[in-house]
């Protein structure tokens, strides 16, 4: 027992002091340990070779080829990405949707989930009532929470419409089978959603230290001032988060859409006009309704490039105005 | 934090007019949050008259709990929430296990690579789903998984998701060294020290993934949508969207299957409320 005390504290010796890593290996304890752990990642390690490397690469290779999943796949080269790009208007109609959506759906889950956050993080009787009010909606399962406004939405019965009607004197849109209301139903479907940024956001308000603010006040801060040059600078890695996660998320989007745009109109379709026409939408319409899975992967391919480039540039941007405490300190 | 803003403001009325103008806010938002579910609640309990009615019946009578049987037996409901409950267990079982091992393996045990490949676990992180998508469906058609349970389940047996190992280690990190040391010179080994040590002392944070996968499990509809084709072998997800499908919708029944797909992720989020948050604040904050 004390010869494995003195060899860990021999291990640690070496680990620390020795300018060559290998021999940090070669005590006998820092090998077992070295082969626990990599035993230990091995299900995660295999997972990622078999389920995430593999189908990544071997995606790569099918948006080269014509596959229909049945006969072996036949080169073409970059002719899918090409006649993607060139030769295809109803994708071109699927990124002019997906954009839409995003910027219309993103800014309220960053903006309007930050001010909600921050309403429902001051200590009045009765908030975390208020809280779980609006955090509930976004763990409701999406095919329920759909019905749900599949119902609501209804052209002529729907509460919505009635109340529109009935209140306001005024005859409501054909939310879902008109082709200029089918999208903002889907945003409306997607605020009802955001609690669970504000749920994030609340975590982060809850870090920042109430001395500020008291520091602030003393010094004659008004509220507007202390919003901006505490709340936003403290919590702005929390809204870089949620920003990078939301639009990666949004594009994304398939089953509201899957199911708003096919409840009418069948299978592989697509809403009102193409209206509903998304990306992973036509992803899947074209890969699992027509079987054409080459040209399925390099519309995926497409929308992971312009997300790695989306991302790169709002990480190169952020250094302008995402503020990191630990950096702060450490300069 | 509103009350520091406005705290130079002093007064009693001003004080009291703030309150009110919060209370009125919080309470016209959440009523606009909270009418949708309450909405569905009532509609399911509707008779047909009753459900396209002007005013708005929001406490039916009588109650209609037929819909519920209705419905229920309108398609193979028993069937598929017995599905759904297995898909979810097996899964969330899966990811515990591997997710826990190599969130050990990254936080507590040093071996050549280990940051390069935790870096590429963060990485795996931000990677769309699409475009891993058809080639792990062509993956499952080559082993002959499709119409099986087999692709909606395996999967979590290997690593449960960078999401989860992350969390993991994360609180993993956050246990007092001392006490492995302790266990190793104590004889123990790296198996022993994970299994009696690590995962009792991890409850919270394992519950946290367990709630998080459940949802995540229960929820999915994309999954079966792909690999299910016969309906002895849809989910809850699968079996509600039959409704929405079909052209004679009786909304008050499509309501209350509804509700009943949601109700148990309601009662595991009443119930582990606390551990919702902490997984939140334990991921959310540094991004």
């Amino acid at each position: 027992m004390s010869q494995d005390s003195l060899s860990i504290s021999d291990g640690r010796a070496t680990g620390s002091l020795s300018s060559k890593p290998r021999s940090v290996w070669a005590s006998p304890l820092r090998r077992r340990e070295a082969f626990d752990g990599i035993v230990f990642i091995m299900p995660w390690f295999l997972g990622l070779l078999i389920f995430i490397l593999g189908p990544f690469a071997a995606g790569f290779y099918y948006s080269l080829t014509e596959y229909d999943s049945l006969l072996p796949p036949q080169w073409l080269g970059l002719q899918n990405y090409h006649r993607i790009l060139v030769g295809d208007d109803r994708f071109w109609v699927a990124v002019y949707n997906t954009v839409w959506y995003v910027t219309a759906a993103v800014a309220p889950q960053v903006i309007l989930g930050l001010l909600l956050a921050i309403l429902l993080n001051q200590k009045a009787r009765g908030i975390t009532v208020f809280r779980t009010v609006f955090f509930m909606p976004s763990i409701v399962p999406i095919v329920a929470s759909v019905s749900l406004f599949i119902f609501i939405l209804h052209d002529r019965f729907g509460l919505l419409n009635e109340t529109l009607y009935q209140v306001f004197g005024i005859v409501g849109p054909n939310w879902l089978t008109s082709p200029d209301w089918s999208k903002p139903s889907l945003v409306l479907w997607s605020l009802w959603g955001i609690g669970g940024g504000m749920i994030i956001y609340l975590a982060g308000l809850q870090g920042i230290p109430e001395t500020l603010y008291e520091a602030a006040a003393i010094d004659g801060a008004g509220a507007m001032r202390s919003f901006w040059k505490i709340t936003v600078p403290m919590i702005s890695p929390t809204i870089l988060f949620v920003l990078i996660m939301g639009i990666i998320g949004s594009f994304q989007i398939f089953t509201p859409v899957f199911l708003l745009g096919g409840t009418n109109y069948g299978q592989a379709a697509a809403g009102p006009m193409d209206s509903l026409l998304f990306w992973v939408v036509f992803i899947y319409n074209q890969g699992f309704f027509y079987f054409r899975m080459g040209y399925a992967s390099a519309l995926a391919w497409l929308l992971f490039l312009l997300l790695v480039i989306l991302t790169l540039i709002q990480f190169r941007l952020a250094g302008r105005w995402v503020y990191y405490e630990d950096e702060a300190v450490n300069r | 934090m509103l009350n520091i803003y406005l705290g130079r403001f002093e007064g009693k009325s001003r004080k009291v007019a703030r309150a009110a103008f919060v209370y009125l806010l919080l309470l016209g938002l959440g009523f606009l949050f909270a009418m949708p579910l309450v909405w569905l609640l009532s509609t399911s309990l509707k008779s047909n008259e009753q459900v396209g009615m002007w005013p708005p019946v929001w406490i039916p009578y009588p109650f209609v709990w037929q819909n519920y049987f209705v419905a229920w037996t309108s398609g193979n409901f028993g069937l598929y929430f017995f599905n759904t409950t297995l898909i979810t267990v097996l899964a969330t079982v899966g990811q515990l296990l591997t997710a826990s091992m190599a969130a050990f393996g990254f936080a507590r045990l040093r071996f050549p690579g280990r940051e390069f490949l935790f870096a590429v676990l963060l990485a795996t992180l931000m990677l769309p789903f699409v475009v891993t998508m058809i080639p792990t469906f062509i993956l499952f058609k080559y082993l002959g998984w499709l119409n099986s349970f087999k692709p909606l389940i395996v999967p979590s047996y290997f690593g449960g998701g960078a999401f989860f190992i992350f969390l993991l280690r994360q609180f993993f990190k956050t246990l007092p060294t001392e006490m492995f040391e302790q266990a190793t010179i104590d004889g123990a080994s790296n198996y022993r020290i994970y299994l009696q040590i690590l995962l009792p002392l991890s409850k919270p944070a394992l519950s946290t993934v367990a709630i998080f996968g459940f949802m995540q499990h229960w929820n999915d509809f994309l999954g079966p949508l792909i690999y299910l084709s016969s309906p002895e072998k849809f989910t809850l997800a699968l079996g509600l969207r039959q409704f929405i499908q079909r052209t004679e919708v009786r909304y008050q029944e499509m309501m209350a299957m509804a509700l009943l797909m949601t109700l148990p992720v309601l009662l595991v989020f009443f119930f582990f409320q606390q551990y919702f948050i902490r997984g939140v604040v334990m991921t959310g904050i540094k991004g």
